[in-house]
C-alpha cells in the first residue's frame, strides 16, 4: 500500500516542478527506502537533493520516489523514472544494488549511482560514506558511558555496512572500557518504527545501557528516552533528542557529492566512478556532544575525530583477531579497503553469530 | 533472561494487535469484511498523538483516536452497506486512504514528544512480588484491551444483541426477514471495529515507541486480520494470537540481545508456520467457523 502513497507524492511533486518543465534541461531521479521525513536515512538524502537543486535551480529538474521497497518493485520503479527521460539516477539503498545493475544493462544512456553498494558497470558508479569512522565515535562513547558495562546495537541487514559499524563500535567502545560487551539484534529491516523500539526494549531488559541503531527511524531514542538510557542520532543529528538520550551523532551530508556529479552530467564529464569518502572529505559529520559526557571524554573524542580526518589514524589497526580467535591485522596494521568493503565476520570480543 | 520483564514487554508488544482484532473479529461476525484496519489504526495513531500532544492528555489522545478511526471506518460502510461497493476492494482504499491521511496531518508532529500515560498503580496487586510488576504495573490500556475480549465474548454468547449480531453475519437475508435490521447492525459493528483499530493505533504512537513517525504501523494491521482467522472467528483465539504474535516477536529479539544462538530465522518464522499449522488443521476438520455471510453484499429485496 505504501507504493501508492509514493505514487500520489511523485505525482505532486512532478505537478510542482511542472512550471519549470523544459526540454533539454536534465532530470535527476532519487529513489527512497523510507518516507522522506523518517528523522533519518532517507531525510537525509532527500534534504541533501534538495540543496543539490537548490545549487541549480531550474538548470536542472529532480523527480524523487520515496518508500520504495527494496526488491523487485524498485526495479519497477527504476524502469519507470528511465522511461521518463530521467538522465541521472540516485538509488539510495543497499537493496537496490541488483535492481539498478538490471535496469542499468537496459537503459545504457542513462546514468546510476547506486549509495553503499558494491557492483558497478560503465553507467553505474557507487558512492557510500564510511560510517565505521563515525561508529568508532559513537563507540567510544557508548564505552564511556555505560555503567552496566553492556552496550546495545540494533542492526538491521547482515551486510558489510553494518557489521563494520558493529565491529568499529565494540572496538572503541573497548578502548574506552575493557570490560564492555556488546550484544546485537538483528531486525532485518532498515524502517520499522515498533519494531526498532521493541528492538531497543529488548536491549534495555538484558542489561544494556547504551544502545546504537543502525535503522533509520527515531523510534530508539524515543524508548531510551523514556528510560533514561543513552543513544545517538543515526544518519541525521537527531537534535530534537537533545541534550539527552542523544549524546552525539552520525550525520550524512550527501550534498556535495550530489553536486559534483549532476555537474558532471551537466558537463558532459560524468564516468563511473567508486567513492568512499568519511570525516575528512565532509560526507560523514559528527554531530555536538551534548548530555553529562565528562570533559576527558569529550577531549579524547574530539582528538580522534580530528586524527581520522587527517588520516593519522585508523579506525581498523592492529593488532586485530577475528572473533573466532585467529589473528587478522598485525600490530600497527590497518585495514585494506577490500576486505572492509567485503566485511563478513565479527572481530574478537564479540559475541554472537552473523545470521545468513 | 528476566521473565518478569520479558512478560512485561510481550503484554505491550501484543496490546495494539490485541485491540485492532477484537473489533475485526467483530465486524465479520456480523458479515463484513473490513480490510481496512492497517488505514484505521495508522489515523488512530497520528491523531491519538497530535491530540495528546495538543492537549497534554494521552487519555483525551485515546478518546480522539477512537472517535477519528470510527467516524473513517463508517465512510467504508457507506460505501459498502449503503452504495453497496465491493467490501475487498473498499476496505483496501480504506488502508490507502489511512495512510496517506496520517501523512498529511502528522507532518507537522514529527519529532515531537508525547506525554506520557501513567501506569496505573492498582493497590494490593502491583505489591505482590514477581505477578505484582509482571502484570499489575501496565497502563490503563492494556487492561482495557483483555476487558475488551472479555466483553466481546459475552455480549456475543450472552446477550441478545449479540444473538442478532451472529444471526446477521450468518444469514443476513434470514436475519432480514425475521426483521432485523442488517445493515444498521452492521454500522454499528463497523463503528466498533475502526474504534478499537484507532485504540490500537493510538497505543502505538503514545506507549510503545512512543512518537509519531509516517507509515509507524508498518503491518500491524494485517497481522490482526490473521489473527482474526487464526482464532477462527472466537475471543479467546484472538486474545492467543495477539500474544502469541506478540510473545514471539518480543521473545526473539530478547534471545538475540541475550546472545543465545537459537536462529533468528526459526522464531522469526515460528508465528506464521503456527498459523498455517492451525488452518490446516481447522479445514481438515471441515469446520473453519467463518460467518456465513462474510464478504457477502447485502440488499434488502423488499
Amino acid at each position: 500500500m505504501k507504493r501508492r502513497t509514493l505514487l500520489a507524492s511523485a505525482a505532486a511533486l512532478s505537478l510542482a516542478a511542472g512550471a519549470a518543465f523544459a526540454q533539454d534541461v536534465p532530470k535527476i531521479g532519487f529513489v527512497y527506502v523510507g518516507p522522506v521525513n523518517d528523522g533519518g536515512w532517507s531525510q537525509h538524502h532527500h534534504e541533501s537533493a534538495m540543496k543539490m537543486k537548490e545549487h541549480f535551480g531550474d538548470a536542472i529538474e529532480l523527480i524523487e520516489q520515496e518508500s520504495v521497497p527494496e526488491g523487485a518493485d524498485a526495479e519497477r520503479v527504476l524502469t519507470q523514472m528511465a522511461l521518463s527521460g530521467a538522465d541521472l539516477i540516485f538509488t539510495t539503498s543497499f537493496g537496490y544494488m541488483d535492481p539498478t545493475i538490471n535496469v542499468a544493462a537496459k537503459f545504457p544512456d542513462v546514468k546510476f549511482e547506486h549509495a553503499t553498494g558494491y557492483k558497478t558497470a560503465e553507467n553505474v558508479s557507487v558512492y557510500s560514506a564510511r560510517f565505521y569512522e563515525g561508529r568508532a565515535i559513537t563507540g567510544y562513547l557508548a564505552g564511556a558511558m555505560t555503567e552496566t558495562n553492556k552496550i546495545g546495537y540494533i542492526a538491521s541487514f547482515p551486510i558489510p555496512e553494518v557489521i563494520r559499524g558493529i565491529n568499529s563500535s565494540y572496538i572503541h567502545a573497548k578502548q574506552a572500557n575493557p570490560d564492555v560487551e556488546i550484544a546485537v539484534v538483528w531486525i532485518s529491516t532498515w524502517f520499522d518504527p515498533a519494531k526498532e523500539a521493541d528492538a531497543t526494549q529488548a536491549l534495555l531488559d538484558q542489561g544494556a545501557d547504551v544502545v546504537l541503531a543502525h535503522t533509520d527511524s527515531t523510534a530508539p531514542l524515543a524508548v531510551l528516552e523514556k528510560a533514561g538510557a543513552y543513544g545517538f542520532g543515526q544518519a541525521a543529528d537527531m537534535a530534537e533528542y537533545k541534550p539527552e538520550p542523544r549524546l552525539s551523532s552520525i550525520i550524512d551530508d550527501w550534498a556535495p557529492y550530489y553536486i559534483e556529479r549532476v555537474q558532471a552530467v551537466i558537463d558532459g564529464s560524468w564516468e563511473s566512478v567508486n567513492t568512499w569518502d568519511g570525516i575528512g572529505a565532509g560526507m560523514v559529520g559528527i554531530g555536538e556532544f551534548t548530555g553529562p559526557i565528562p570533559d576527558d571524554v569529550v577531549a579524547t573524542v574530539t582528538q580522534m575525530k580530528e586524527d581520522i580526518a587527517a588520516g593519522d589514524y585508523h579506525p581498523f589497526t592492529g593488532p586485530l583477531n577475528k572473533q573466532d580467535g585467529s589473528a587478522w591485522l598485525a600490530e600497527g596494521e590497518v585495514a585494506d579497503d577490500g576486505t572492509l568493503a567485503g566485511m563478513d565476520f565479527y572481530v574478537e570480543g564479540v559475541t554472537g553469530s552473523i545470521p545468513n | 533472561m528476566d521473565p518478569v520483564l520479558l512478560v512485561a514487554s510481550i503484554m505491550v508488544s501484543a496490546t495494539p494487535i490485541l485491540l485492532a482484532a477484537i473489533g475485526e473479529m467483530v465486524v465479520e461476525k456480523s458479515g463484513v469484511l473490513n480490510l481496512g484496519v492497517e488505514g484505521m489504526m495508522i489515523v488512530g495513531a497520528v491523531m491519538g498523538f497530535a491530540i495528546a500532544v495538543t492537549t497534554g492528555s494521552p487519555v483525551l489522545g485515546f478518546l480522539g483516536a477512537a472517535v477519528a478511526s470510527a467516524v473513517l471506518s463508517l465512510s467504508f460502510g457507506l460505501l459498502t452497506q449503503y452504495l453497496l461497493s465491493n467490501q475487498v476492494a473498499t476496505g483496501l482504499g480504506l488502508t490507502l486512504v489511512g495512510l496517506g491521511l496520517s501523512a498529511l496531518i502528522g507532518s507537522n508532529y514529527e519529532g515531537q514528544r508525547a506525554p506520557s500515560l501513567a501506569k496505573l498503580d492498582i493497590p494490593g496487586l502491583g505489591g505482590i512480588p514477581v505477578l505484582g510488576p509482571m502484570l499489575f504495573a501496565h497502563d490503563f490500556v492494556v487492561y482495557l484491551s483483555l476487558a475488551l475480549v472479555a466483553a466481546v465474548w459475552a455480549f456475543l454468547k450472552y446477550t441478545r444483541a449479540g444473538l442478532i449480531l451472529r444471526a446477521v453475519g450468518e444469514d443476513h437475508e434470514s436475519a432480514h426477514a425475521l426483521g432485523y435490521k442488517v445493515v444498521r447492525v452492521r454500522m454499528l459493528a463497523i463503528a466498533f471495529g475502526g474504534a478499537c483499530a484507532g485504540l490500537g493505533g493510538a497505543y502505538v504512537s503514545l506507549v510503545r515507541v512512543p512518537q509519531w513517525t509516517e507509515g509507524m504501523t508498518a503491518g500491524a494491521g494485517w497481522i490482526a486480520l490473521a489473527i482474526v482467522v487464526f482464532a477462527s472467528w472466537r475471543p479467546l483465539g484472538v486474545l492467543i494470537g495477539a500474544y502469541l504474535f506478540g510473545g514471539v516477536s518480543v521473545i526473539q529479539l530478547n534471545l538475540q540481545a541475550a546472545g543465545t544462538t537459537v536462529p533468528v530465522e526459526l522464531l522469526s518464522m515460528s508465528p506464521y508456520l503456527i498459523t498455517i499449522i492451525v488452518l490446516v488443521i481447522i479445514s481438515a476438520r471441515g469446520a473453519h467457523g467463518a460467518p456465513g455471510s462474510l464478504g457477502r453484499p447485502f440488499h434488502a429485496a423488499s
